[in-house]
């Protein structure tokens, strides 16, 4: 019973990414041997921890049949109001309480989110393309476009806190800051929430077949509501760690970033269709647009063929297995 | 017809029924039901015993699916009472009557095909006790105890989407076993199983019924639910028509309560199928499929092509059109090679193709009638560049008088026409591109037994005016009524080539089978 | 057949496009009414219509795309890459003080290639939805990486100026009064329009987007018809590029790259089903219309431009709730009356 691969090992696009990830790390420490070292390491986790984040929640949606565009917005939205608001309210407060508000912010966009799509059934692509437009419109219209350095000094205080920091033997610093656990917190509570409880189940079942799912008894509206405010939550969490950590409330920052997270959840063999995502898959897409976007100078191709990379990976990444499945469909006649 | 019972409404007492209700697990008593004017249900009794197998016949449109929704809970009844396990029920839901053992296999099984066979079969139950936390282990012992329970094997672990049809079927069954179905309501269950896989499926429901489980067939193919079935109920225009023991009915007289009408068996017309050679196939094959297909076929001839479910009858009609690319083989038309493997090109050598699946593959259904129609007529009115609107609706409503369609507005879309009317529009629009060659698969699966017969008449007159026919079929009353020549098929390759005329319905399901 | 006045009234007014023309017609008559000498004026109306087009370009693009259930998120990527490649042809070859007679040639030449770019870009989309069977916002959003990723490369990122006076006459000029950038969104709205509702192609496009497995099966070469679809989306985004090129007398790998999701808003908003099968080119135009008489009129009104933002998602979800709403509403009657 206890197999050391799934029996689709070689076929699944986690494989597939995890080899090019593989192949980069030594083609990249082959021509400059010091790419694998602690520094580098730490500095693609901090790179992670922002998309991470985004990730774990664009694959939740995907997983349910839907797909969300909005989460950047709704990051920027909760990041910067929840900064206004404690300057304005307790400039002193705590940092563990404007993370709150900035997830609790975030939850009630998502919120917006969920009520148009799981009870008014309306298209979960046009309606977070609207909310996109609404959330950063709102934003910068009513609650301000200025950027923001001056945060209240206790977020400073968190971007400064670091779990390991050092210098390592040839003398290059590198730190991994507080944040990385929020990340690994993120990860932990969704794999919980997918694989051991009923309403993750239900999550996967309705990415499955909402009809089915409807009469089998699930509670189709309001699980698919939970996944929108569980998805906002995130994104204030990753807006509001994103602002400390990068010390400045920028309101025009995140947005356009929505496409590349949506990429790296593909990559990791989450499907369009729904009922399919993996965290190990979404970790390791994210851990490959990050790679690119950062490390490409390493492998000797310039940083002005970034994009190229990254959709070159893109397509080869869904166009292999569509490939092959179209052709298995062929076959099969 | 001896000892059959004729009901109609004003006699709707039956000798031994009465002392039953105490009994029954599914008593309705003068069930009526109306939508918007329109009576679906017309105060009809209906019981089910525990451990009882009912078949429920009757035509689209009969009131067959409504009694069923209502028995579920997804539609309440606008009149009478209902009785689930000798409790009244004015209240019902589809949670309640869950509750209370009923259990709806839908034709396409409802499962989650990215899900595990454990999880589809367990889901129910788990969700039904209100846990918040998922246990795989407890997952798996509830699936594992259901399908010990029909002696069947599946690897639990398995995804839903890699079983073939039949396993998933069973899978269907176990999760509604899981949820302590007292009875099983099983939509058109034979439609897609090989004649083995049917076999083990009554096998399932014999042991079902003596575990005390009733079930309940709604079904087109009559024969093979009559065999485990103990009553027989037909519905027509709302109204309950007949009912009685399964033996005192046989495939003709259901017909006849179904329809309101003999249907009388006609053999193919004299058109002796002409002399000269229409379609040439030679040698086609394709790994996996299908082997050495030859065949020839003459002007106005009506072939059949027979075999069961994964015979590679469907392969080979889909080979012939372009649709799946064989291996090997030549196809001609008219002496012409057909090149293979390409839909556009067998069109353009005139060979028509009007598959089974109207629904998901022969119509469009949000398009118009029009449109529907002139698809395939779309080059040939096309001038400098622009299509001709005027001639391309006349051409399609000339057809579809010919056809007699009745259609209140070509603009309207397919969608709102009946199965027999959408059939015809499928046929006109390959009609209209005056083929040679028309494959027609499955031309009356999903069509009343009324329909069923005008088509019958369209393919004879077809083929009188000169077209070859090829009919894919395993409705063999259908192929006996229609075809001159019928090869069957088995394992790819054709087995047997039978004369129309002379062959019996017997001799025909016999062949088939061994 | 025939439709009596009556009903053909009845079916027009229960058009999506029907409600579209009442807000457009509201937006317009609200905004003359708020700010008539201004909205009005006609510096207004001529400065409207220099700035649209290059978006709603865009959405004709998307729309065409929208109706086989596809959906093309590389319009911005090929409109830069077709301007930067016109762009670089023209500093190449010609210089600002050349005569207009020989200019034209260039401008000429480099509007062809920006055209070939346009088209080799909806080729290469077309090839991987049609025969490498990518899922449509797959191919198109890796894609659009990889040709605003080439316009990067031959760039180094920055903007490509320095172009003869010719260039102007695509997106400053004027042509008997008319902008040329209206002109030029009018013929291709008539086109598509024309190629949609009246040409063999058009109606195989709708068909495939209403059923693509019945059109497999009515013997449609669908390969062919979702590379031409991908090729005229292409090459009308190289015409939106080649409008902005010259209206910003510049070319940019990263200019307009809000127009992506405005562009997929406008065609929704114009009543396109994004599932396919159904859109018309006149609801698109009504669409671009109400944005920009809303926009405008709002910046009339001292509205930052971000309230602009706000007000185009607000009309979009606004518009799919009514849209539903009727649904709805028609549902809830007919449950009642069943009662």
């Amino acid at each position: 019973m206890t197999k050391l691969f799934p029996r689709d090992f070689w076929t699944r696009n986690e494989t597939l990414v995890a080899g090019v990830i593989v192949l980069f790390c030594i083609i990249a420490t082959l021509s400059d041997p010091r790419f694998f070292t602690i520094t580098t390491v730490s500095d693609l986790l901090r790179a992670s921890i922002v998309i991470g984040i985004l990730a774990v929640g664009a694959m939740l949606v995907l997983v349910s049949g839907g797909i969300d565009v909005s989460f950047t917005a709704i990051a920027v939205f909760a990041m910067y109001s929840s900064t206004v608001l404690s300057l304005a309210i307790w400039p002193g407060i705590p940092w563990p309480m404007i993370f709150v508000i900035s997830v609790i912010f975030g939850a009630g966009l998502g919120a917006v989110n969920g009520f148009f799509i799981a009870f008014l059934g309306l298209p979960t692509l046009i309606v977070t393309l609207g909310t996109l437009s609404i959330f950063r419109g709102f934003l910068l219209t009513f609650i301000g476009s200025q950027r923001i350095s001056d945060l209240p000094p206790s977020m400073r205080d968190f971007s400064r806190g670091v779990i390991a920091r050092g210098t390592t033997e040839a003398g290059n610093f590198y730190s991994i800051p507080w944040a990385v656990l929020a990340l690994f917190f993120v990860i932990v509570l969704t794999w919980f929430i997918l694989k051991k409880t009923m309403l993750g189940r239900s999550i996967y079942a309705i990415g499955g077949s909402v009809e089915s799912a409807r009469r089998i008894g699930i509670n189709v509206k309001w699980t698919q509501f939970f996944v929108y405010v569980y998805v906002g939550a995130l994104a204030g969490l990753a807006g509001i760690i994103h602002g400390s950590v990068g010390r400045m409330a920028d309101p025009f920052s995140l947005v356009g970033l929505e496409l590349s997270v949506i990429a790296a959840v593909v990559l990791g063999g989450a499907r369009l269709i729904g009922g399919y995502g993996t965290l190990t898959g979404t970790m390791l897409g994210v851990a490959l647009i990050v790679i690119v976007q950062n490390s490409l100078i390493v492998v000797g191709i310039p940083t002005t063929w970034q994009s190229v990379t990254i959709g070159v990976l893109i397509l080869l990444g869904t166009g292999v297995p569509a490939y092959r499945a179209k052709r298995a469909a062929a076959q099969a006649g | 017809m001896g000892r059959l019972l004729f009901l109609n409404t004003l006699q709707s007492s039956w000798l031994f029924m009465s002392s039953d209700h105490d009994t029954a697990f599914i008593d309705l008593r003068a069930i009526t039901k109306r939508y918007a004017g329109v009576t679906a249900l017309d105060s009809v009794d209906f019981t089910v015993q525990p451990g009882e197998a009912v078949c429920l016949a009757g035509e689209n449109g009969s009131g067959k699916s409504t009694l069923i929704k209502i028995i579920s809970g997804v539609e309440p009844a606008t009149e009478g009472t209902i009785h689930i396990a000798g409790q009244e029920r004015t209240t019902l839901n589809p949670r309640i009557s869950a509750a209370a053992g009923v259990m709806v296999i839908f034709q396409d099984f409802s499962l989650f095909p990215n899900l595990s066979v454990a999880e589809n079969i367990a889901f129910a139950t788990q969700l039904s006790t209100h846990q918040r936390f998922f246990k795989a282990r407890a997952s798996r012992d509830i699936a594992s105890a259901a399908l010990d329970r029909i002696g069947v094997e599946i690897d639990l672990d398995a995804r839903v989407e890699s079983l073939p049809v039949a396993q998933k079927q069973l899978v269907a069954i176990c999760r509604a076993l899981a949820s302590k179905a007292q009875l099983i309501i099983m939509d058109e269950p034979t439609t897609a199983l090989t004649d083995k896989e049917v076999r083990r499926l009554q096998g399932i429901i014999r042991m079902l019924k003596d575990e005390g489980v009733a079930v309940i067939f709604v079904s087109h193919k009559l024969a093979e639910v009559l065999e485990v079935s103990e009553k027989v109920v037909v519905l027509r225009n709302g109204k309950k028509v007949a009912e009685g023991p399964a033996s005192d009915f046989d495939t003709q007289s259901l017909t006849y309560h179904m329809t309101g009408r003999d249907v009388p068996i006609v053999p193919p017309s004299d058109v002796t199928a002409g002399a000269q050679t229409l379609m040439e196939v030679k040698g086609l094959g394709k790994v996996g499929s299908f082997a050495d297909i030859n065949f020839e076929l003459k002007t106005g001839e009506v072939l059949g092509i027979t075999g069961l479910l994964g015979s590679g009858r469907t392969s080979v009609a889909k080979a012939l059109f372009g649709l799946v690319a064989p291996d090997s083989g030549s196809i001609r038309v008219d002496g012409q090679p057909v090149p293979i493997g390409d839909p556009q090109a067998a069109s353009t050598a005139r060979i028509g193709y009007v598959p089974e699946d109207r629904l998901t593959e022969g119509l469009f259904l949000s398009q118009s009638i029009l449109r529907n129609v002139a698809v395939g007529r779309l080059d040939a009115h096309t001038s400098s560049g622009f299509l001709n609107m005027g001639d391309l609706a006349e051409e399609a409503a000339e057809w579809l008088r010919r056809l007699k369609v009745k259609a209140p507005d070509i603009e309207a879309p397919v969608q709102s026409l009946s199965g027999g009317n959408q059939q015809r529009v499928a046929l006109a629009r390959w009609l209209s591109r005056a083929p040679r060659v028309l494959i027609l698969n499955g031309p009356s699966v999903g069509v009343d037994v009324g329909s069923k017969a005008d088509i019958h008449d369209i393919i004879r007159d077809l083929a009188s005016q000169g077209i070859g026919i090829i009919v894919i079929s395993d409705d063999l009353p259908e192929l006996l009524a229609t075809c001159h020549r019928i090869l069957v098929m088995r394992d790819g390759r054709i087995i047997d080539t039978l004369d129309g005329k002379s062959v019996t319905e017997d001799d025909l399901a016999h062949r088939l089978a061994s | 057949m025939i439709m009596s006045t009556n009903t053909f009234m009845k079916n027009a007014t229960a058009a999506p496009e029907f409600r579209l023309l009442v807000i457009a017609v509201f937006i317009f008559g609200l905004m003359s009414v708020l700010s008539p000498d201004r909205f009005l004026s006609s510096q207004n109306l001529t400065s409207m219509a220099f700035q649209f087009p290059e978006f709603a370009i865009l959405a004709l693009a998307m729309t065409i795309a929208m109706m086989t259930g596809g959906i093309d998120l590389s319009v911005v990527g090929v409109a830069n890459l077709s301007a930067v490649v016109a762009a670089l042809i023209l500093t190449q070859f010609s210089d600002t003080g050349m005569p207009a007679s020989q200019s034209a040639i260039w401008l000429a030449i480099a509007i062809t290639a920006a055209l070939c770019v346009g088209a080799i870009a909806g080729l290469i989309n077309g090839s991987l939805v049609a025969f490498f069977g990518l899922p449509p916002i797959l191919a198109t959003l890796g894609s659009g990486l990889v040709f605003t990723g080439f316009a990067i490369a031959m760039t180094g990122g920055s903007a490509v100026m320095g172009f003869p006076e010719t260039v102007a006459l695509i997106g400053n000029a004027k042509l008997v009064g008319i902008p040329v950038p209206l002109i030029l969104f009018a013929l291709l709205a008539v086109l598509l329009h024309l190629i949609l509702t009246r040409t063999a192609f058009g109606l195989r496009v709708t068909m495939y987007g209403a059923n693509p497995l019945a059109a497999l099966y009515a013997a449609i070469d669908i390969n062919r018809m979702l590379l031409k679809v991908y090729v005229i989306a292409g090459m009308f985004s190289s015409i939106a590029g080649l409008i902005v090129m010259s209206r910003a007398n510049s070319a940019k790998a990263d200019y307009g790259s809000s127009y992506l999701l405005l562009a997929v808003l406008i065609a929704v908003l114009g009543g396109v089903n994004p599932y396919g099968g159904y859109g018309r080119v006149i609801g698109v135009v009504l669409a671009v219309l109400s944005m920009q008489f809303l926009s405008s009129g709002l910046n009339m009104l001292q509205v930052s431009n971000f309230a602009r933002e706000l007000i185009w998602g607000a009309l979009l979800i606004l518009v799919m709730v009514m849209n539903t709403h009727a649904v709805a509403a028609l549902r809830g009657s007919f449950a009642k009356s069943s009662k």
